[in-house]
């Protein structure tokens, strides 16, 4: 069973694709594919804005982002007819700036300081994820607006799972109108009889375990966002929207590893219920195929017998490298191979583990070359 | 003989995806010989030490897992494993200290306990690493709970780490006096003592090596101990330096290889030996960059372990295999 092959240049040069979001589980090469086909689309002629979520240091340097700014500046260095702007997502900022616009100046204030609120900012599991839609939504917006761009590729945050990107928003705004903040708030909209018997049971245990101060803060956090639930839960639907839109493309990035292609395979299966397009699977830092034709058992067998003479020889030491690649080769096979078995109709690109780190433009470039190269079986 | 023979508890943490919970499984595999019992924790809803084992996904209840490694004598111990999640341990907390029956059920209805896990920081964190601080102070009068000889906790990543263990004081900002607050500061004097290490696990790259040396510092200043480094998926060692440096520097004699070659096997063609001699300059290009973190990591002053990249991937006997490096090396 094989994989049909990603046509990534078509992806990229086709006028209708308006964004291409890269998801898939940590570490498998997500900040380095979306910013490789962003570069190339910028010089196949595209104007393109590309959304990173900590980029390594020399990455961010290369493309001239190391600045936490929350705003896209141009990347210098792109050889061809488009632009690339780059930006690096500021979540906490951002988070700020969405209740900056939602509130009157002294309830932001007092949101902002409040801890429950830079708790949640900083770390609910799933506000870094909704921050990127929402930074996507923004910059979709301004780039509609004033025609800065045709196309934004977002990268996604390093959670443990693609899906934490999808869920994220529903996450949040399901929290924050769940029924423990419904029920805190409840003393302050309503009569006193709304106080049932059932809830003072409830905050007398939470001031047991926390603490009365602790509860007192929840409810004032609670009582000043009470007002932005609305704001926030419909931009999330509007972006939400966005993504299941035609113009958007969704990339699973995965590493040739079971744990990586598992999710991956969540993943496209969750697009599928969720009615979001997806473009296909790229299987990134594949290693790649050595074109002798030996296997490993023979390698080993006569590097075995080389070894027996000189213990020392260079060349068996050789074999035996090409024994442990053609076993990773193997391995990499078979379990993409599983993956086409279970959807055969995802295009996939392969793309081989360089033998350097990808961290300027020029490694970028060559990751696109790769992803738009047809190396299905490398 | 371990490098750690006083440390109780092991936390094992490092980037994401560098083998955080591949190491954890085998230090526990390593830790129990001779007739030792180890506990071996997970926190992140994962499911992966099921996974890794081949076993049914766990409960929050204490399994057996796994026989140890055994000992040159061929003794062994048992793994068990413990699947730890916020909710199961919030409405045990609130069972065992405060006889919550009733409202700890209350509690659930009004989606208390989501709210209290998910957003109070800390208390999540709390409730997690306080499950593990209760099976660490068992001790034989807990007659109906297994007790252990060490506990693995396979830990949140680095990024997030010090806050996970440092937990009061993130919890101050809040439960500045709370209860949970007390909980807090038991578990922190466990977490701080010398019986407990935190390993950090990491790959032969530019950012895993980074976030490494970041993750030490910040546990030396939240006060934590900081264990070993785990070098894990560390490619294969088949060329020494001087061979690295004649194959990067394309100084290799092909005809004296074709020769080598013939002697040994028949068939060989010219493809073949420029196929090993591009493969072997991939690989050595790779271990230079490797080599050059390797030194990075030498240098952060901790004590430090390799253990090999395993071309089959990770299985149960893998894992064994991976836990006698372990035990040879002196991490168990
Ligand atoms: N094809 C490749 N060949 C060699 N190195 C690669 C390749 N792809 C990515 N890398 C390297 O792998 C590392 C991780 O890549 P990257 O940061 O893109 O992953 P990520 O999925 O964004 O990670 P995170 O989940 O932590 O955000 C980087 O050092 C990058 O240079
Ligand atoms: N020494 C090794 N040899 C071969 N494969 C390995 C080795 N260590 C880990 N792996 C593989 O690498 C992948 C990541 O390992 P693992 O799941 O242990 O990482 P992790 O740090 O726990 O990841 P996460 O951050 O997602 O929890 C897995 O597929 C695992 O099987
Ligand atoms: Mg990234
Ligand atoms: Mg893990």
């Amino acid at each position: 069973m094989r994989a049909p092959r990603l046509d990534v240049d078509a992806l990229l040069d086709d006028p209708t694709t308006g964004i291409i979001v890269c998801c898939g589980s940590g570490g498998v090469g997500k900040t380095t594919t979306s910013a490789a086909l962003a570069l190339r689309a910028a010089e196949r002629g595209r104007k393109v804005v590309v959304l990173t979520i900590d980029p390594a240091r020399r990455l961010a340097q290369s493309m001239g982002i190391e600045r936490l700014d929350n705003t896209p500046r141009p990347v210098s260095g792109v050889q061809g007819p488009g632009s690339l702007d780059a930006m690096m997502l500021d979540m906490k900022r951002t988070f700020d700036e969405v209740v900056e616009s939602q509130a009157s100046p002294e309830k932001a204030k007092q949101i902002l300081e409040n801890p429950f609120y830079i708790a949640l900012s900083s770390s609910f599991a799933g506000t870094q994820e909704y921050m990127a839609m929402e930074k996507l939504g923004q910059v979709h917006r301004q780039a509609r607006a004033e025609g800065t761009h045709d196309l934004i590729v977002v990268d996604t945050p390093p959670s443990r799972s693609a899906l934490d990107f999808l869920d994220a928003p529903e996450r949040l705004s399901s929290f924050l109108d769940g029924r423990f903040i419904r029920l805190l708030l409840a003393p302050a909209r309503g009569p006193a009889r709304l106080m049932t018997a059932g809830l003072s049971v409830v905050t007398g245990a939470l001031t047991k375990v926390l603490g009365a101060q602790v509860l007192r803060d929840m409810q004032t956090f609670v009582a000043a966002f009470d007002t932005l639930f609305g704001g926030f839960r419909q931009r999330a639907d509007t972006t939400f929207a966005l993504l299941q839109a035609d113009g958007t493309a969704f990339l699973v990035v995965a590493a040739p590893e079971p744990d990586a292609l598992r999710e991956a395979d969540y993943f496209v299966d969750r697009l599928t219920d969720d009615g979001m397009p997806l473009a296909g699977l790229v299987v990134n830092r594949a290693t790649p195929k050595p074109f002798a034709d030996l296997s490993a058992e023979e390698a080993i067998a006569v590097a075995d017998r080389l070894r027996e003479r000189d213990p020392a020889s260079l060349t068996a030491g050789m074999l035996r490298l090409h024994a442990d690649r053609v076993r990773m080769v193997e391995r990499e096979a078979r379990l993409r191979e599983r993956f086409a078995v279970a959807h055969p109709r995802v295009p996939t690109a392969v793309v081989p583990a360089m033998a350097t780190d990808v961290h300027d433009l020029t490694g970028l470039r060559e990751i696109g070359r790769l992803l738009a190269a047809d190396l299905v079986d490398p | 003989m371990s490098d750690w023979p006083r440390v109780q508890l092991h936390v094992v943490t490092g980037k994401g995806g560098t083998g955080k919970s591949t190491v954890a499984a085998a230090l526990a595999l390593a830790l129990a010989g001779s007739g030792r019992s180890v506990l071996l924790c997970e926190v992140e809803g994962r499911q992966g030490i099921a996974r890794m084992f081949d076993v049914d996904p766990l409960p929050y209840a204490e399994r057996r897992l796994a026989r140890g490694l055994p000992d040159a004598g061929g003794r062994a111990g048992q793994v068990h494993a413990l699947h730890i999640d916020p909710e199961s341990a919030l409405l045990e907390y609130l069972a065992m200290y405060y006889k919550l029956g009733r409202a700890g059920k209350a509690l659930d209805r009004f989606g208390v306990i989501d709210f209290a896990t998910t957003i109070a920081p800390g208390v999540r964190d709390v409730l997690l690493t306080g499950k593990v601080f209760e099976a660490a102070q068992r001790n034989a009068r807990n007659k109906d709970a297994n007790t252990y000889d060490a506990i693995v906790l396979d830990a949140p990543p680095t990024g997030r780490i010090a806050q996970f263990l440092g937990v009061n004081s993130e919890l101050a900002g809040l439960a500045r006096v709370g209860p949970i607050k007390a909980q807090a500061d038991k578990v922190m004097a466990l977490l701080r003592s010398p019986r407990t290490a935190v390993h950090l696990v990491t790959v032969l790259e530019e950012m895993p090596v980074q976030e490494t040396a970041d993750g030490i510092a910040e546990l030396r200043a939240a006060g934590l101990p900081v264990g070993g480094v785990v070098v894990n998926l560390v490619r294969p060692r088949d060329l020494g330096p001087g061979a690295l440096e004649e194959v990067r520097t394309g100084d290799v004699d092909r005809t004296a290889i074709a020769e080598e070659l013939t002697r040994a096997t028949a068939g060989v063609t010219r493809e073949l030996v420029d196929s090993l001699v591009a493969e072997a300059r991939d690989h050595a290009v790779r271990r230079a960059l490797e080599d050059a973190q390797h030194a990075v990591v030498a240098g952060l002053g901790v004590p430090t372990y390799d253990l090999p990249r395993l071309a089959g991937g990770i299985d149960r006997g893998a894992l064994l295999e991976l836990a006698a490096i372990m035990r040879e090396q002196g991490l168990a």
